[in-house]
């Protein structure tokens, strides 16, 4: 890390700030600056992520997203190929801060002694310091010896974390693990001179077992035991060891990034655990329940928070650009042909999902190709969403008081913590997000991945920039949060839908809005219709919604609501299509709704066909 | 300057290559710098560990773990065969014994008193690495491996299945944009590898194999035939290991492509000569692309490229060669004309920034610059 502007003792000193995320396609780079006090977005650049040949180096990649903000701001920020640290007089930057998931990201296999509670909190913790977890090996995973010492041998993740075990029970499982996970002498994805990172965090009395077994074997670390006794889980001080031991090896051996670390103030955030930060942020600051996505080109990343219990999961396979071909697979066709509102023959759209695959930076020009990519992305949220809720169950976060009877309820029944009704927003982030061409278009992928019930607000990350903020926070909390409120988090509006289903045409919900101008806006909306009524962002009307008999907005069936419903840059959405949803299974039938819908919230411009520029 | 974009795939006519080959573990070096070698020699040789057993030999003889080691039989590093006595246990003043035969002949890896499980490492699993190409060993790896280096074509393919071939380039179609049929595929091309045109069929794809073809190089494959071959839909571009009978390298994309005219001819060029092929794809992080070498006598008269390290790419700038790498212009040449610093917007109505190209025959078009790549020579 560079020696530059002193932040404990002046942060109001830092006029400009670079900031940018290495993601597994693309660079991204931001400018913020100071004007009248206050701290702003300027502009933005990205550059595809170089960790490839030619260049395998991701300096190259920052530099080439910089060296965009710097054609479009007319300043300099880079000399002799590296990022001016600190300013001097208008050319470079008083704070460089950097996230990054290239390379995959960080990869970890996770062990406990019992699949539903040591190993699931190992996964939870490592999951929350922002890793994909690839395998949980457990006691009881019904897997034999073998099946495991292959398994870690050969998924060669960049780290293990090692469970189990309360303080003072049983040593003979944890000593069982550290013995497989010692015969399967694990090598490291990258690089072969460097032997694999091991966190223990199990029983302090199986301490010295551990150490016996691992410590010739891997590069073995302690720490406290992350899940102490049944009814509490601890696993903050694990959370930072991955991270610490994320920078310390991995990043170290991936390329070029010994060269980033040098470059900024604080060190390299996973850009999960950076996005994940500002979730909490939204959810603390408003005191609400908040889903969050980052979907981005190999993973898709969900964030909840409910009752001031955090949970992060990644879906190490389901994204835009590498993974896209994933998505396929996992849905398989008829499933995202479900949401693409013309014909188009499989055959067809699986060779542009797989040419979108090899080429993963390239990006819709025609509007039928931006379509199609909008129909995956609705699959991409919807998987990652189910994966998310089987995972946000029973104990949650750090130091949370349960008792023993909860502990068994809540693994035995896996009941998720994400309740649709319960949720008052849900944020967006990621290219295909952020990027729309028009926002409605992001409120519509966010409800159909996502089927918000009741009243839920919606908003998305401008330009996907919630990373960058993430990590800024971290040293400058106050110039985040401004850029975050005035430039990056786009209020859409809000999302009514009725839970219930009933026959097309049949009344649904009926809506009145007094709007901030004084005037009524009413508005009644038929089973398997979809409207939106236009509210500025911001704006507060006041609304008493009436369900019909089989439906309801949160008070139960057919009970009227009087609430308050903030607007956005889309509106209110009145989404009468019921939940479950269910979309009709008659191809033409399909494409006449969908149309209906898109034609109905002006999802996209009229002429299917244009290819102009 | 612009400085967002995308790197091409290599076509080179003649240049310096240069292969890694390095064993999975350390091992034995078989060649030495000076060395000229053969694609098929092998050049590093090793054992992998065995795979390894476990036994839980205090609950077959019903003792206590810190009891294992006086009923051990064997100790850590003994070898013992399969059907041996590992482990025996007397009770009743040595009346009854009760025994735990090894299920798999290997060596004692570890013997725990904690969980009175045994570790048997079975026996170790020869590797070789070959050469790859021929060529000259320039370095060694201590332990590792050696760096291959020759002077030849090297063409990199987008996508590709089945590890590395070697064999004759044979020539089966009369151009790029020809689909590959079943027909033009006979007993004479075994061991070959055939260079073929736009698409190769799932029928031509079963004639290859069943008369032995080694390799295809061809400009696009259906995805659905893909997932024929593969048995199940390939969600994340990791390819390599594929036991397909062949290996195969797309040189444009998924569906009916036109093999690049500059591609096509230079490898028709080469018809007859040795070629090393690899079908390895990975489009993750340290990106690998399927390829073809084909190394070339060096006394042969064609100037010598420099190496694309030796002379870092410029970037895209008017003038540059790029190809359009997304439809609705997908596979088509042309030069870079205009790169407007401003955001522009698409058919899609995204905005982005974009570039003016005019096409081979003369047709002008503007397209995103995310969806070109520069051409490397």
């Amino acid at each position: 890390m560079t020696e530059g502007v002193d932040l404990n003792k002046d942060p109001e000193s830092i006029q400009t700030i670079v900031a940018t995320d290495c993601g597994s396609t693309t660079t991204k780079a931001i400018l913020i600056e100071k004007h009248d006090g206050h701290y702003r977005l300027v502009n933005r650049g990205e550059a595809p992520t170089t960790v490839e040949a030619p260049f395998e180096d991701v300096t190259r990649g920052v530099l080439n997203a910089v060296a965009e903000v710097e054609d479009l701001t007319g300043r300099q920020f880079i000399r002799d190929d590296k990022i001016v640290y600190p300013r001097e007089g208008e050319t470079g930057t008083d704070l460089y801060v950097s996230t990054s998931s290239a390379g995959g990201g960080l990869q970890m296999m996770v062990a406990g002694v019992v699949k539903e509670m040591t190993a699931e909190s190992a996964q939870r913790a490592a999951l929350g310091a922002g890793a994909i977890v690839m395998d949980v090996i457990a006691s009881n995973d019904r897997r034999q010896p073998y099946q495991r010492i292959r398994l870690i041998r050969n998924l060669r993740p960049d780290m293990i974390l090692l469970s189990g075990g309360i303080d003072g029970g049983t040593t003979t499982h944890v000593a069982e693990l550290a013995e497989l996970i010692a015969a399967a002498d694990p090598r490291p994805r990258l690089g072969m001179a460097y032997s694999l990172p091991v966190i223990y965090a199990g029983n302090v009395d199986a301490r010295e077992i551990v150490k016996d077994r691992l410590d010739a074997k891997s590069s073995l670390t302690v720490t406290e035991n992350l899940r102490p006794v049944l009814e509490r889980e601890n696993l903050q001080p694990a959370r930072l060891r991955i991270q610490d031991l994320f920078l310390e090896h991995v990043m170290k051996h991936a390329p070029g990034y010994s060269n980033l670390l040098e470059w900024t103030a604080v060190p390299i955030m996973p850009t999960p655990a950076a996005v994940g930060s500002i979730m909490q942020l939204i959810a603390r600051e408003e005191e609400i329940d908040v889903v969050g996505v980052d979907i981005g080109g190999a993973t898709t990343d969900v964030f909840s928070v409910f009752g001031e219990v955090f949970n992060r999961t990644v879906s190490a396979n389901l994204g835009m650009s590498y993974s896209v071909s994933n998505v396929l697979a996992e849905a398989t066709v008829p499933s995202i042909l479900r949401w693409v509102p013309f014909d188009v023959e499989e055959a067809d759209l699986r060779n542009r999902i797989k040419n979108k695959m090899i080429r993963p930076t390239t990006i819709p020009q025609a509007l039928e190709e931006l379509m199609i990519e909008q129909a995956i992305a609705r699959e991409a949220l919807r998987l990652a969403f189910i994966q998310h809720k089987l995972l946000a169950v029973g104990l949650k976060g750090v130091q949370q008081e349960r008792t023993i009877s909860d502990t068994f309820e809540q693994t035995e029944s896996g009941a998720t913590l994400v309740n649709m009704m319960d949720l008052d927003i849900l944020v967006g982030s990621g290219g295909v997000l952020s990027h729309a061409p028009r926002r409605v278009q992001a409120a519509f992928m966010l409800i159909d991945g996502f089927y918000p019930e009741g009243i839920t607000q919606l908003a998305v990350d401008s330009i996907f920039m919630m990373p960058q903020l993430g990590v800024l926070a971290q040293v400058h909390p106050k110039a985040a949060m401004e850029v975050f409120h005035k430039d990056c988090l786009i209020k859409l509006g809000t999302c009514v839908a009725p839970v219930g289903v009933s026959k097309t045409g049949d009344q649904c919900i009926d809506i009145t809005l007094e709007m901030p101008d004084g005037k009524t806006e009413k508005r009644s909306v038929k089973f398997g219709e979809m409207a939106v009524i236009p509210l500025d962002v911001d704006a507060k009307a006041k609304a008493v919604i009436n369900p019909a008999r089989k439906f309801d907005v949160g008070a139960g069936r057919g009970k009227e609501i009087h609430t308050e419903i903030i607007g956005g840059v889309v509106g209110v959405i009145i989404d009468a299509r019921g939940r479950p949803l269910i979309l009709p299974t008659d191809r033409g039938e399909r494409v006449r709704m969908l149309t209906e819908w898109n034609k109905a919230l002006d999802v996209y411009p009229e002429n299917r066909e244009s290819t102009e520029v | 300057m612009a400085h967002a974009y995308s790197p091409g795939l290599r076509v080179a006519r003649q240049t310096k290559i240069r292969k890694e080959r390095r064993l999975p573990l350390r091992g034995e070096v078989l060649a030495a710098v000076g060395d000229r070698v053969q694609a098929e020699a092998v050049v590093a040789r090793t054992e992998l560990p065995g795979n390894v057993q476990t036994i839980n030999v205090a609950n077959k003889l019903s003792i206590l773990p810190e009891d294992i080691e006086r009923h051990m039989l064997a100790k850590p590093g003994d070898w013992v065969d399969e059907g041996e006595i590992l482990a025996q246990s007397r009770s009743f003043f040595g009346l009854f014994k009760s025994h735990c035969k090894m299920p798999v002949g290997g060596t004692i890896e570890s013997v725990s008193e904690i969980t009175g499980q045994v570790i048997i490492r079975e026996v170790a699993i020869p590797v070789e690495v070959n050469a790859y190409v021929d060529g000259d060993v320039v370095e060694v790896f201590e332990d590792e491996g050696v760096l291959v280096e020759t002077e030849g074509t090297f063409v990199q393919g987008i996508f590709g299945i089945g590890g590395e071939a070697v064999g004759t380039l044979e020539v089966v179609a009369d151009n790029g944009s020809e689909v590959l049929s079943p027909d033009v595929i006979t007993p004479s091309h075994k061991d070959k590898i055939i260079l073929g045109g736009s698409l190769v069929t799932m029928d031509s794809l079963k004639r290859a194999t069943e008369v032995g073809v080694r390799g295809i190089i061809v400009g696009g494959m259906g995805d659905s035939d893909l997932r024929t071959i593969l048995g199940y839909d390939l969600g994340v571009a990791i390819t390599g290991s594929e036991d397909i009978g062949l290996s195969l390298i797309v040189t444009e994309g998924f569906g009916e492509m036109t093999m690049a005219k500059r591609t096509f001819d230079l490898l028709a060029s080469r018809r007859g000569m040795k070629a090393s092929i690899s079908g390895a794809t990975q489009i993750r992080a340290g990106v690998i692309r399927p390829e073809v070498v084909i190394p070339l006598d060096r006394v042969a008269g064609e100037d010598q490229e420099k190496a694309r390290r030796d002379a870092p790419s410029t970037g895209l700038v008017v003038g540059s060669s790029v190809r359009v790498i997304r439809v609705p212009y997908f596979g088509r040449i042309g030069k870079v004309t205009d790169l407007p610093p401003e955001l522009q917007k698409l058919g899609s109505e995204a905005m982005v920034r974009v570039l003016g190209v005019e096409f081979e025959d003369g047709a002008h078009a503007v397209v995103p610059r995310a969806n070109v790549e520069l051409i490397e020579e």
